[in-house]
């Protein structure tokens, strides 16, 4: 059997702008979790995960189907509060105040914290109506025209449907409707984005042109983003999380655990766990 | 050689039993498509020589040559507006209350889920007494249009509140997400969200019940749709609506009033089924591809 490799390719691609452990360390804290474990009426679905998630920089989140990355990403806006049964205990801090603490407003967080799901999900209305509906439900002040222009601008938007505003963004393309659904998301200036599998349902072109504007966005904005896809997160990630899952002697229970977290450099070429290395050269997930 | 043998029975005997199935389905429709074209046919023939313009200028008459059906045409269309004013708000915020905010695992919330599907089922008659009871002679408001829009909104409730909750329903979870993720609040959601995208199939199912109710006529003699009305119906005055005009034309002698019946029921249909197809249209307009 053959020594697991790690492949040259890969490592050049990681260290393509990846920012070293210091210069990542040295920013803000944005999300401080410490022991955070989620459970679906009763049953535990992610458990023990603490990590910190810096400022104006791209984390990913990696591992199997079912880890619970998606769960795990759904508490930083508070997304899993809309699910009945969905219980969270540990602490998530946000800028060092308690998310979950009982004075925050859920509906708050989510204006700050801002969130693209996997399936692209304009509303059925117009271009222009899918980006202002932020602004408008928040009552934003400014002109609102110049708000969606620049949100579209922002998601790399603007050119390909600025004499269409008014058209339905049903009729955009996937990739398209995927970077309005950014833009709309951009268009009520959050601190955070968080993007759940943003290109799982997209063509190889478009994913490019969403990972682009990652490394756009990053410079304004912190990103937090679930990826099925290990390519993607060496490509965009400063940091990546790897997420196992762990199944109880019985067989009876799944639940995800956090294996290890640090530079996306670290992770993809040199990792410590061997549970990830596994993964990451694709020997098992 | 066996094979084909063995094959070649049962491959005739299931293309027969192809053939016997494709023919009972046709007879099924035949016997649903038929029965309405002989109904049509046969009314509007019979009705045809009676669809003049007194008809609908002209209020009853005991003389077959002068008798209209304005009273009760007019009755008729205050009845459907009333009825549309009551049952779309009363009906629309049930559904709202029922599919985004109720909690399913409180009792009185199923309760009232099991109810409305019960009183859909409910023989419009029941409520007919039940109208009596309580609003002709409980409230004291007499029989009036009013009294019986109240009655006709109870018979169609159930009906707007079951279209409405499929129609927001139909409404996908990722637009309920996309816009609570941009901060806005759970009425936002629903009043901004939810409910402009579900209207189309809110309006056709309304529509629908509203066509239902403009023909019942057994709560309608309940509450006293007064056979002999000549004059003009008003919101808090005495009434006559079109089924209980044309059901009273029927049971009279004069084989000419019998020729008045069948032109009351082409107008009927014609209102029906316009509004009928009004909510076809609406459908196809305005059908969502998620």
């Amino acid at each position: 059997m053959e020594a697991p490799q790690i492949d040259s390719a890969r490592i050049a691609e990681v260290a393509r702008g990846a920012l070293s452990r210091g210069d990542i360390e040295r920013r803000e804290r944005v999300f401080t979790v410490s022991d955070l474990g989620v459970s679906y009426n009763g049953k535990p679905a992610l458990e023990d995960v603490s990590l910190d998630v810096f400022r104006n920089t791209v984390t990913a989140f990696i591992g199997p189907s079912g880890c619970g990355k998606s769960t795990f990403i759904r508490c930083f806006n508070r997304m899993n509060d809309l699910i009945p049964g969905a219980d969270i205990d540990g602490t998530v801090l946000y800028h060092g105040a308690d998310l979950y603490g009982r004075s925050v407003d859920p509906v708050e967080i989510r204006r700050r914290i801002g969130m693209v799901f996997q399936k692209p999900n304009p509303f059925p209305k117009s271009i222009y109506d899918n980006i202002a509906f932020g602004p408008r439900v928040l009552g934003m002040k400014g002109d609102l025209d110049e708000r969606v222009e620049g949100a579209l601008r922002q998601a790399a938007l603007w050119d390909e449907v600025k004499d269409r505003l008014k058209d339905g963004a049903l009729g955009l393309s996937g990739g398209q409707q995927q970077r309005l659904c950014i833009a709309r998301a951009l268009a009520v200036e959050p601190d955070v984005i968080l993007m759940d599998e943003p290109a799982s349902a997209l063509d190889p072109i478009s994913t490019t042109r969403i990972e682009d504007l990652m490394h756009e966005l990053k410079r304004e904005y912190t990103i937090v983003i679930v990826t099925h896809n290990m390519q993607q997160a060496a490509r965009v990630a400063d940091m990546t999380a790897f997420f196992s899952v762990v199944v109880d002697e019985d067989g009876s229970a799944r639940r995800g655990v956090l294996v290890e977290y640090d530079t996306t450099t670290k992770i993809f070429t040199t990792p410590s766990d061997k549970r990830t290395e596994d993964y990451v050269t694709g020997r098992f997930g | 050689m066996s094979v084909v043998a063995v094959s070649e029975t049962p491959r005739r005997s299931r293309a027969l039993k192809n053939r016997l199935f494709v023919a009972a389905m046709l007879f099924s429709m035949l016997v649903a498509f038929g029965t309405l074209a002989v109904l049509l046919v046969d009314t509007i023939v019979t009705g045809w020589p009676a669809i003049e313009w007194k008809l609908f200028s002209d209020p009853p008459s005991t003389v077959p040559e002068e008798a209209g059906g304005r009273p009760a045409i007019l009755a008729t269309l205050y009845l459907g507006i009333v009825v549309l004013l009551l049952s779309v708000p009363i009906g629309v915020l049930t559904a709202i209350y029922l599919e985004e905010y109720a909690n399913r695992e409180r009792w009185w919330n199923r309760l009232i889920e099991v109810n409305i599907q019960n009183l859909a089922a409910v023989p419009s008659i029941v409520y007919g007494i039940l109208g009596l009871a309580f609003i002709v002679r409980g409230i004291g408001i007499g029989r009036v249009v009013f009294a019986g829009a109240l009655i006709l909104t109870l018979v169609v409730l159930p009906t707007v509140v079951v279209a409405s909750r499929e129609a927001i329903r139909a409404v996908p979870d990722s637009i309920r997400q996309g816009a609570f993720a941009l901060g806005a609040t759970k009425w936002q959601v629903v009043w901004r969200q939810v409910l402009p995208a579900s209207i189309p199939g809110i309006a056709t199912g309304s529509i629908l019940a509203l066509s239902r109710a403009v023909g019942e006529t057994a709560p309608l003699i309940m509450v006293g749709a007064v056979v002999y009305v000549p004059f003009d119906p008003t919101l808090f005055g005495a009434y006559t609506a079109l089924p209980v005009q044309i059901y009273n034309w029927t049971k009279l002698p004069d084989p000419l009033f019998q020729t008045l019946a069948a032109a009351g029921a082409i107008v009927l249909l014609a209102i029906v089924l316009s509004m009928n197809a009004v909510a076809i249209f609406l459908r196809n307009r305005y059908r969502k591809q998620w």
